[in-house]
C-alpha cells in the first residue's frame, strides 16, 4: 500500500529538539523550527528552534538559515547557491509550502516559521533530500531538441514570435522541484509517475515548433503512470514559486494525446 | 539490491499506450451519466408513489427501460474506471495491485450484469 504514515525510525514527534535562545537585547525575535536529520548517525530526527534577531538578519528566510549556520549551528545542512530565485537549490517546506527559501520574505510567516526538506524524497541530510530520482525522471523525457531536418548551415532554426511564446513560459522551469514534491500521487507513485516537473518539461518541447519528435514524445507519455497519476490535484502549480503552470501543460498533453485520435 | 542505473529504473518496461483511452472513455461515461442520472431521479421523483407496483409497471415500458438500462451500464462502467485508478493509486504492486484490479473489474462486470439482467427482466418479463 501507499505509506501515509513515516515509520517509527523516521517520525520526529518522538524526540525532543534542541532550543537555541535569541541573543541579549534582541526585540524582534522569530523562532525558526527547523528539521534535523542525519541518516548516518543513529539519532532519530527533531525539531531544532533557533530564535532568531530579525533586526540582524535580512528579509528572506534563506538570509536566516544562512545566519543560524553562520552564528549559531554550523551544523544545520541545506543547499543554496544563486540567493535570487533562477537556481533552485533552497527548495524546501516553508510554513507547509513548498518554496524557495530565498524569495519567500519571513514577514509573509505568522507565528513560528517551520522548515522541512522536500516531501516524501530520501534525505541526505537536514534540509538536503535526494533528487536523483526527480532528474533522471527529467533526463528520461530527452530535454534536447530532436529533429530529423539538419539545420540550415548558414543561420540557426528559425521560430517565429507567436511560436517562441509558446515555449517562453514552460521553459522558465528551474528544476526546484517544489511541484512534484507537492503532489499527493507524486508521493504514492513517484516511481513510475513521471510528476508535473518532468511533464512540463516535456510539453515545452512537444509545444516546440522547431521539434520533430512531437509524437515520440506523445508515444513516451501515453501511459497509465507516467502521465496519467495525475488527477488535476493542482498542488503542484500552488507551489510553483516562478508562477509557472504544470498543472495547464499536463492538461495540454491529455488533450494532444486524445486529438491525435481523432 | 539493484544497480541499475536511476534512469534505467525511471524508464522502466515503457510506456504502457492506453491511459489516454482509458482517460477519454471515463469522461465520455461521465458525460453520458448526466442526462441519465437526471432523467432518471426526475422521472422517479414524478411517480405518484414509489411502489413495487408502481415502479415495475414503469420500468417495464420499453421508453423507461433502455434509458435505464443505459445508465446502468455507464454507472458500472463509469464505476470500474474510476475504482481501477484509485487502486492504481494506492496498492503497490508487492501489495498485489494485479489481482485487486482483476477482482475489481469482475465484481462490477457482476453488479452490471446483475442490475441490465434484472431490467431486461421486468422489460420483456410477464406482468408479474
Amino acid at each position: 500500500m501507499a505509506e501515509f504514515k513515516l515509520p517509527a525510525d523516521s517520525r520526529y514527534q518522538d524526540v525532543p529538539g534542541r532550543t537555541h535562545a535569541a541573543p541579549a537585547g534582541a526585540t524582534r525575535v522569530k523562532t525558526f523550527r527547523v528539521y534535523r536529520f542525519d541518516p548516518d548517525g543513529t539519532d532519530k530526527p527533531r525539531i531544532d528552534n533557533y530564535a532568531v534577531d530579525l533586526d540582524r538578519c535580512g528579509p528572506m528566510v534563506l538570509d536566516a538559515l544562512l545566519k543560524i549556520k553562520n552564528e549559531i549551528d554550523p551544523t544545520l545542512t541545506f543547499r543554496r547557491s544563486c540567493r535570487e530565485g533562477i537556481c533552485g537549490s533552497c527548495a524546501m517546506n516553508i510554513d507547509g509550502l513548498n518554496t524557495l527559501a530565498c524569495t519567500k520574505a519571513i514577514d509573509e510567516v505568522r507565528g513560528d516559521v517551520r522548515i522541512f526538506p522536500l516531501p516524501h524524497l530520501p534525505v541526505v541530510k537536514d534540509l538536503v533530500p535526494d533528487l536523483t530520482n526527480f532528474y533522471a525522471q527529467y533526463a528520461a523525457i530527452k530535454p534536447w531538441l530532436q529533429t530529423r531536418t539538419p539545420a540550415p548551415p548558414d543561420r540557426e532554426r528559425l521560430q517565429s514570435k507567436e511560436d517562441q511564446e509558446k515555449v517562453d513560459r514552460p521553459s522558465a522551469c528551474i528544476l526546484c522541484a517544489c511541484c512534484s514534491t507537492s503532489c499527493p500521487s507524486y508521493w504514492w507513485n513517484s516511481d513510475r509517475y513521471l510528476g508535473p516537473a518532468a511533464i512540463l518539461a516535456a510539453y515545452r518541447w512537444i509545444v516546440d515548433s522547431r521539434d520533430e519528435a512531437t509524437g515520440e514524445r506523445l508515444d513516451a507519455l501515453d501511459d497509465p503512470f507516467r502521465l496519467y497519476r495525475c488527477h488535476t490535484i493542482m498542488n503542484c502549480t500552488e507551489a510553483c514559486p516562478k508562477d509557472l503552470n504544470p498543472a495547464k501543460a499536463i492538461a495540454e498533453v491529455k488533450k494532444l494525446l486524445v486529438e491525435r485520435q481523432h | 539490491m539493484s544497480l541499475k542505473t536511476p534512469l534505467g529504473r525511471v524508464l522502466g518496461l515503457g510506456a504502457a499506450p492506453g491511459g489516454s483511452h482509458h482517460w477519454w472513455v471515463q469522461r465520455l461515461s461521465a458525460v453520458a451519466l448526466v442526462p441519465l442520472t437526471l432523467w432518471f431521479v426526475v422521472a422517479l421523483l414524478a411517480l405518484p408513489d414509489l411502489g413495487y407496483a408502481t415502479v415495475h409497471g414503469w420500468l417495464a415500458a420499453p421508453g423507461h427501460a433502455l434509458p435505464v438500462a443505459l445508465l446502468v451500464l455507464s454507472a458500472t462502467y463509469h464505476a470500474e474506471l474510476g475504482v481501477a485508478v484509485v487502486i492504481e493509486d494506492y496498492v503497490s504492486r508487492e501489495a498485489g495491485r494485479t489481482a485487486t484490479l482483476v477482482l475489481a473489474r469482475l465484481a462490477h462486470v457482476a453488479v452490471g450484469a446483475a442490475a441490465l439482467f434484472a431490467v431486461l427482466k421486468v422489460a420483456l418479463g410477464s406482468a408479474a
